[in-house]
């Protein structure tokens, strides 16, 4: 429990109480605010990892697969690489707008508040 | 000498006096840009931030400049030359990573740090503890990046530059110490934040071009390009199939995988990239900025195919390998015969190319210097030495020492590992970031019962396994390759720790955490999450 040294809180305006951080915290709009992001983001990091290391293993282990030509030279490697590129603008893309719809709102409605109480 | 070699010196010191007057010119520049940014450096949140008022197409540059290393720019394509698909393979893992970054990672650190990434890992613990162990792995981090790009510094541009002296190679390694000393001193992150954009803008513009000369050549075709580099490599349509590099035997296979989660993993865990979040002024904008890096990064990587893949359907892979084994100076070289072998063209080329490789280097250095320096000064010398009773001169004094610090034992090792094979390095960087410091970032945001036996487990134990594992493996010794070829103490089979030392770093942080016997400080917690998601009193 017990800190050697106090962290540095130096910001502009003075911090609130650690009192009203846990207000805060346990609120129902932090709570919405935590689901609404934890509900999106993590289960979207499981699926592009699964969607990455699936590549990885094809790679090693489905050669065969992976050499089908689709068109002239371009083959299932080369399009599921690319679509990896494709997945990522996606995801990034997709968050943002789910942040800037969903996450910024709240998170500024609660920050405002609590800093405008100092 | 093969007349292969004598070929690329020749074409090499040929060159030599356009190459040097354009290095100058990109070394002037900078210079310029640092000491006026050196002049707007007051306080320690401008040295350590550059004053947090970056834009996030900026920071999206400065965060590209800094990732993008010579391993990325010169290695990927060198990579792709040689082995055809599997050096695409290294520029997937890449991208990916970055969407931990932008999901997990840079909003909540932007909100609840201030300079390091030790200020997020230790908020809620004891101080002296977890900043001791957050520093010791930033700095490991960072020099095992920094001497591998140093060392390849000395051989790319003795390369480039024809110049095999081994005094020649220490005098490169010491001048690009010298500079990054210099860049980092003045300038801090606002001069380096500058010097990476500007090397950002001139990888990208190069690669754009030598993009458009391939494709030109190919009439946008990029089927006939391939079918060219396939049948010019000399190995046919398993080129253009993954398998040449990695594919060999179930333990390269297997290596594979590990370097794969490495990767994927380790981005976010990299304290030089971690701390350029610090330099826009909100958790938004440091989303914004990591979607332009996203863009930027994999549209670079992109045109790595059409580099990698020219350079094999346009170049004879004896000269490529004859050049430098590891195909390194492919993209160089892909330039002098976009050019044209014999005419000025092909001259100013390869000298432009060559240009932005050190660029690259340069703009690197001085960011992972930066990262190593501001730890030191931060995390430990201010929080742990002084209890966190420093003053903001007192701190950022501190942090310039070490950078003179750094910057000597960079030139140093540098120096000393110049005839090494270090490529392995920057593999085993992202392993210790993937495996000591990701799991506790993590955990120290989102899980309310961490506690700082949990920290100090995670951090300690990712390191230890990863660069144990790294010291008794054939990047160390035992193989012709290994960085002490005749001598052999290896036992773990695999170049890459991650596959072992990720689940292990991931493990102990849990188990440190379950067993201790303190309670988490839920009132702390409590301040971490909320200002983490909300930005409530961030700096």
């Amino acid at each position: 429990m017990a800190t050697d040294a106090p962290p540095p809180s130096k910001a502009g305006s003075p911090l609130p109480s650690t009192e009203e951080f846990v207000e805060v915290q346990e609120g129902a709009e932090f709570g919405e605010l935590r689901r609404s992001y934890r509900s999106f983001a993590f289960p979207l990091t499981i699926a592009f990892i699964a969607w990455y290391l699936l590549y990885v293993l094809l790679s090693n282990y489905a050669g065969d697969f992976m050499g089908t030509k689709l068109f002239g030279n371009i083959n299932v490697a080369l399009v599921l690489g690319l679509g990896q590129f494709l997945t990522t603008f996606l995801i990034a893309w997709w968050y943002s707008r789910h942040a800037a719809a969903k996450l910024d709102p709240k998170a500024e409605a609660i920050k405002s508040r609590m800093e405008g109480d100092v | 000498m093969s007349p292969a070699i004598t070929l690329a010196a020749g074409e090499a010191s040929e060159h030599r006096p356009l190459i040097i007057t354009l290095f100058a010119v990109f070394v002037a520049a900078t210079l310029v840009i640092t000491v006026w940014a050196g002049r707007q450096t007051k306080s320690a949140a401008d040295f350590y931030a550059g004053g947090r008022q970056f834009t996030a197409f900026q920071n999206g540059l400065a965060v590209s400049g800094d990732y993008m290393s010579a391993a990325s720019f010169l290695g990927i394509a060198g990579a792709i030359a040689l082995f055809g698909y599997d050096g695409f393979l290294y520029s997937i893992g890449f991208l990916v990573a970055w969407l931990v970054a932008l999901l997990l990672v840079a909003e909540p650190l932007r909100n609840s740090g201030r300079y390091t990434m030790g200020d997020v890992l230790a908020y809620r613990m004891r101080q002296r503890p977890v900043r001791t162990a957050a520093g010791t792995s930033t700095i490991v981090v960072s020099i095992f990046y920094l001497l591998a790009q140093m060392a390849g510094a000395g051989v790319l541009v003795s390369l480039l530059l024809g110049i095999t002296s081994d005094g020649g190679k220490v005098g490169i390694v010491a001048l690009v110490g010298v500079l990054m000393i210099v860049y980092v001193t003045i300038g801090g992150m606002k001069g380096t934040t500058w010097v990476q954009m500007v090397k950002a803008v001139l990888l990208i513009v190069g690669a754009l071009l030598l993009t458009f000369l391939v494709m030109l050549k190919f009439n946008f075709n990029i089927s006939d390009l391939l079918g060219k580099a396939a049948d010019n490599s000399g190995k046919g349509t398993p080129f253009l199939e993954p398998g040449l590099k990695y594919g060999a035997t179930s333990t390269t296979k297997l290596d594979f995988i590990s370097l794969g989660m490495a990767l994927v993993l380790g981005t976010a865990g990299l304290p030089h990239i971690l701390i350029r979040f610090y330099t826009v002024p909100t958790a938004k904008t440091a989303r914004k900025s990591v979607n332009w890096a996203i863009g930027l990064i994999g549209g670079f990587y992109l045109m790595t195919l059409a580099l990698g893949f020219g350079a094999a359907a346009l170049i004879k892979p004896e000269e490529i390998v004859a050049s430098n084994k590891a195909g390194n100076t492919a993209a160089p070289l892909l330039a002098l015969h976009l050019g044209g072998v014999d005419s000025n063209w092909g001259a100013i080329l390869l000298a432009s190319i060559s240009a932005v490789a050190f660029a690259t280097i340069l703009a690197v250095v001085a960011g992972l210097t930066l990262a190593s320096s501001s730890s030191f000064a931060h995390d430990i010398y201010a929080n742990v030495i002084k209890k966190g009773q420093a003053t903001e001169k007192q701190e950022v004094s501190a942090a310039r020492y070490a950078t003179i610090a750094i910057g000597a034992i960079s030139i140093g090792l540098g120096a000393l590992a110049r005839d090494l094979n270090v490529a392995g390095l920057v593999a085993l960087a992202f392993a210790v970031a993937a495996s000591a410091n990701l799991p506790t970032i993590l955990y120290s945001l989102f899980w309310k019962r961490f506690t700082t036996q949990g920290a100090l487990w995670s951090i300690y134990g990712g390191l230890v396994t990863a660069v144990g594992l790294v010291l008794f493996s054939p990047v160390v010794s035992g193989k012709p390759t290994s960085m002490f070829p005749d001598v052999d103490f290896h036992w773990f089979a695999l170049e890459n720790p991650g596959i072992i030392s990720i689940p292990v770093g991931f493990l102990l942080g849990w188990l440190g955490t379950i067993l201790s016997k303190e309670e988490p400080d839920t009132g702390k917690y409590a301040e971490l999450e909320v200002r983490s998601l909300t930005g409530t009193g961030a700096h």
